[in-house]
């Protein structure tokens, strides 16, 4: 894990002990450069440093991660973001994902774990926690007789069945390295597969997205 | 708890039996009854009963045959049905014809027509308190005890002996003074008379209970707030205990395994969750149980964390309302999960459920030790057999997929049969 460069990582949590446990959890595998407890200290810290991945909190005062996020992505592309979240409500999820999140992890996520979610954010990959998978596949699940208004653009409204699979086995539980075997494909082609969802996640205008129902729906 | 749906309409269906309530109640929870059978106010239904008990006495007999013939909320048993054995009180309430009797040749006399036209009623209902009074169930009776005994001591206790003597003098001559003026054909002015007298009267009447009504009302009120206190309170515990506290003991005995501690505070955490927010305890897939899909999984997820102390990762796509044939695939899934949290030998399992349009499917995963499908010890091949056997019988399918040292994936699937409103 040693021969690239450890990534280099910001933290932004509003809670202390959180902050704490988060570096602890990471060890020597990554280097911290600094932390924030609140968006503009966050957004002042994070341009001056520029780590290469920002774990970032979805619910923050003052703007949440959203605000980093889009404060920062303009002027500096080539940070990543990966959102932390203690709720699963998928209009949060889904919001920080489309203002720019490289991934979604929950924070009861495992130290090795958040270290592999770190690597492959680092390396330009999306990373997608199984209840992700799961908003994703309801996000664009196909629903019979409940058309979408408007033309759907295939290339960035719906999933292709290659993907859908390879989301349903995140969902399912699944490494990459056990999808890759599952589907006798190469792990870099399943990381491809979840890059192009992520970016569909992040341009589509399918109305699932934009306007999120709160309440899940009944089919 | 029990309040929120106490006025919502129908709740016992517009078919079912009335019970007289236990905690919309001022006499006997007749008024309640009818309130939550029409989901109406109760007070409403109070005023609007008592005003029919004023404009002819049939109101009062009614409300004490109605006594007699409605149980209780929670029990079956009518206080009329134990008055048919009781022949003392039965004789008693025949006794009382007589003294009816006399009373409405008394009023013939004096040509007061209210006491004739008033009679019958009264009757019925002097038969039909002294029938409650003798079959009641103990606290009911304790409370006409009580009642009563307020009334025999009219009023604070604290008034003076000569305030007291003075206050019933008034009230008897004020009673007294309008069965006159009523009865009496002296005044020309025939309309003013009743009027007059029925004042008078029921100015005799208020002085002279008015105090013994107050300090039952008072009474009431305070006994009512206790029970509901009470019951908050006893509710709260339970739950505390429950959950909280037992929580909390086993986070003390496990202090030294950080991951158990975690386990233990997240389950809580989603148990919690879901009481205050969901207002749900944990239940079961019966009827009382989860209505829809999700919330079945996640009763699974809390459940098994809570019983086996492994962390159960739940992920639910679509949702839909649970049927006889997704109740058996969620009792089949958490089979599968209560094996693999027992089994497996790791410390998470996966669900996955999807919902689509023509079938359901849910994977159960855990990256445990595995074992040979082919060389099944006989006890787990019985468990498989109840997922298997449960799952057909449902025209679905189950699929156990298992790699020794590798992990087990169970995957179940029930076609959907397409119900649409």
């Amino acid at each position: 894990m040693n021969q690239p460069a450890k990534p280099r990582v910001f933290l932004v949590d509003d809670h202390h002990l959180f902050r704490a446990g988060v570096r602890s959890g990471l060890g020597d595998a990554v280097i911290v450069v600094g932390e924030a407890d609140e968006v503009s200290a966050a957004i002042e810290l994070i341009e001056e440093r520029l780590p290469d991945v920002v774990l970032l909190d979805v619910h923050m005062p003052g703007g949440g991660g959203r605000a980093v996020i889009e404060a920062i992505k303009p002027n500096h592309p080539e940070v990543s973001f990966l959102a932390l979240s203690v709720s699963d409500a998928p209009e949060d999820v889904i919001a920080v994902i489309r203002s720019g999140a490289r991934g979604y992890v929950t924070k009861t996520i495992s130290g090795p774990e958040l270290i592999d979610a770190v690597l492959r954010v680092a390396e330009g990959d999306a990373v997608f926690s199984p209840r992700l998978a799961g908003f994703v596949l309801d996000a664009f699940a196909s629903m019979p007789g409940v058309e979408v208004p408007g033309p759907l653009d295939p290339e960035l409204d719906t999933l292709s069945p290659r993907e859908r699979e390879v989301l349903r086995l995140i969902a399912r539980g699944y490494t990459y390295k056990e999808i890759a075997r599952e589907l006798t494909i190469s792990v870099k082609t399943v990381e491809s597969h979840v890059s192009a969802v992520l970016r569909k996640l992040q341009l589509s205008t399918r109305h699932e997205l934009t306007r999120w129902a709160t309440e899940r729906r009944l089919i | 708890m029990r309040d929120e749906r106490a006025y919502r309409p129908g709740r016992h269906g517009k078919r079912g039996r009335l019970y007289r309530s236990r905690e919309e109640r001022m006499i006997a929870g007749i008024a309640g009854a009818i309130a939550l059978r029409r989901g109406r106010d109760p007070t409403v239904v109070r005023v609007v009963l008592v005003l029919l008990g004023l404009v002819s006495g049939f109101g009062v007999a009614v409300y004490l045959v109605a006594w007699l013939l409605l149980p209780r909320e929670g029990s079956t048993e009518t206080i009329g049905s134990r008055a048919l054995s009781d022949r003392q009180g039965i004789t008693l309430a025949l006794s009382l014809i007589p003294a009816f009797v006399v009373v409405l040749l008394l009023g013939s006399a004096l040509h007061a027509s209210f006491v004739s036209s008033w009679g019958l009623p009264l009757l019925i209902g002097a038969a039909g308190l002294v029938l409650v009074y003798r079959n009641a169930e103990e606290d009911e009776r304790a409370w006409l005890d009580n009642s009563v005994r307020a009334l025999l001591q009219l009023g604070p206790e604290h008034h003076s002996r000569r305030a007291f003597l003075a206050r019933i003098g008034a009230g008897v001559v004020a009673f007294v003074f309008g069965v006159v003026v009523i009865s009496d054909a002296g005044l020309s002015r025939s309309w003013l008379r009743p009027l007059v007298g029925t004042l008078l009267m029921i100015a005799g009447t208020v002085v002279l209970l008015g105090p013994w009504w107050l300090r039952l009302g008072l009474d009431l009120l305070r006994e009512r707030q206790a029970r509901i206190r009470a019951e908050e309170r006893a509710d709260m515990a339970a739950r505390v205990h429950d959950s909280v506290l037992q929580t909390l003991a086993m986070i003390q005995r496990s202090a030294d395994q950080p991951q158990e501690v975690a386990r233990l505070a997240r389950a809580q955490e989603r148990e919690l969750r879901s009481w205050l927010f969901e207002g749900r305890a944990p239940g079961s897939f019966g009827a009382e149980g989860p209505a829809t899909l999700a919330a079945g999984v996640e009763q699974i997820e809390r459940e098994v964390e809570a019983a086996h102390g492994v962390a159960v990762d739940a992920v639910t796509v679509g949702d839909a309302p649970l049927d006889e044939e997704l109740r058996a695939l969620l009792a089949a899934g958490r089979e599968a999960t209560v094996n693999a949290a027992k089994w497996s030998g790791t410390s998470s399992v996966s669900i996955y459920v999807e919902a689509e349009p023509k079938r359901v499917s849910m994977f159960v995963r855990d990256r445990g030790a595995g074992f040979d499908p082919d060389a099944i010890a006989e006890d787990r091949k019985g468990i498989a057999e109840s997922i298997h056997g449960r799952m057909r019988r449902h025209g679905g399918t189950a699929v156990v997929r298992s790699v020794l040292g590798e992990g087990t994936e169970v995957e179940l699937s029930v076609p959907r049969q397409p119900v649409r409103p």
